[in-house]
């Protein structure tokens, strides 16, 4: 019964992840992507915990989702920094028109 | 019995305030403001359902594998860390987007960063601004 449970709340975590991804393509400004993507990383670590638990192996999981985690803290900070006054924040047309500094 | 119904409310809570998430990220008009959305939704969200994976470890607890323990430690460790980097991530994020100078939604009339940054530089170009308020940075 739990066991069912947590099937259907990662397949509800996953179906959730689907709109964000919709942010990611869409997104007007290049901090709104990596936004979307720092979300969608941080559930992707949750959802290994639990993958973890129904699996009945946490041992092993549970250390693939703190490295994630890590990683994607570590990515996320490099993106801002990078996109920090060196790159056009709005893509293609509007790039023209804004003043990068 | 009573650790699976926790475990259960925390994770249907968690799946919950991360619904709330989504739709802020997809639907709210703004940069700051979906950043808002992201920030606070995911972190909560990412902290109840660790907790209640949590408790699902210990539910299965035996002193046979005690080492278990280690692994209920782990995820309370990767729910306190994300409880402190995901605000740290959001906040250089945030900065970054202000500094390049994205434009937050003002109603007509209102003035935004680069009016804002227009009338700041007519004052210092005009010496003395004696009793004009400026909006936004006190």
């Amino acid at each position: 019964m739990m066991e069912t449970f947590f099937i259907c709340a990662g397949i509800a975590l996953l179906l959730m992840m689907a709109p964000v991804f919709y942010r990611i393509i869409v997104g007007p400004t290049a901090i709104d992507r990596i936004v979307a993507v720092n979300v969608i990383g941080t559930k992707t670590a949750v959802l290994l915990i639990i993958i973890g638990v129904i699996f009945d192996n946490v041992a092993m999981f549970v250390d693939f989702a703190l490295a994630y985690a890590l990683l994607n803290f570590i990515g996320s900070l490099a993106a801002a920094r990078y996109f920090n006054k060196t790159r056009p924040v709005y893509s293609a047309d509007a790039a023209g028109e804004e003043k990068v500094s | 019995m009573v650790i699976d119904i926790l475990s259960i409310l925390l994770m249907a809570s968690g799946l919950l305030f991360f619904l709330g998430a989504v739709v802020g990220i997809v639907r709210f008009p703004d940069f700051y403001t979906r950043m808002h959305a992201a920030g606070k939704g995911d972190t909560l969200s990412t902290m109840l359902i660790t907790g209640a994976m949590a408790l699902q470890v210990l539910n299965h607890f035996d002193w046979a594998h005690w080492t278990s323990l280690f692994v209920v430690v782990k995820i309370m460790a990767i729910g306190a860390l994300i409880m402190l980097t995901s605000p740290t991530s959001t906040h250089a994020l945030m900065q970054a987007g202000f500094d390049d100078g994205i434009e937050p939604v003002t109603r007509p009339g209102k003035r935004g960063i680069k009016n804002l940054d227009a009338s700041v530089t007519q004052d210092d170009e005009a010496g003395a601004s004696e009793g004009q308020d400026q909006p936004g940075i006190s």
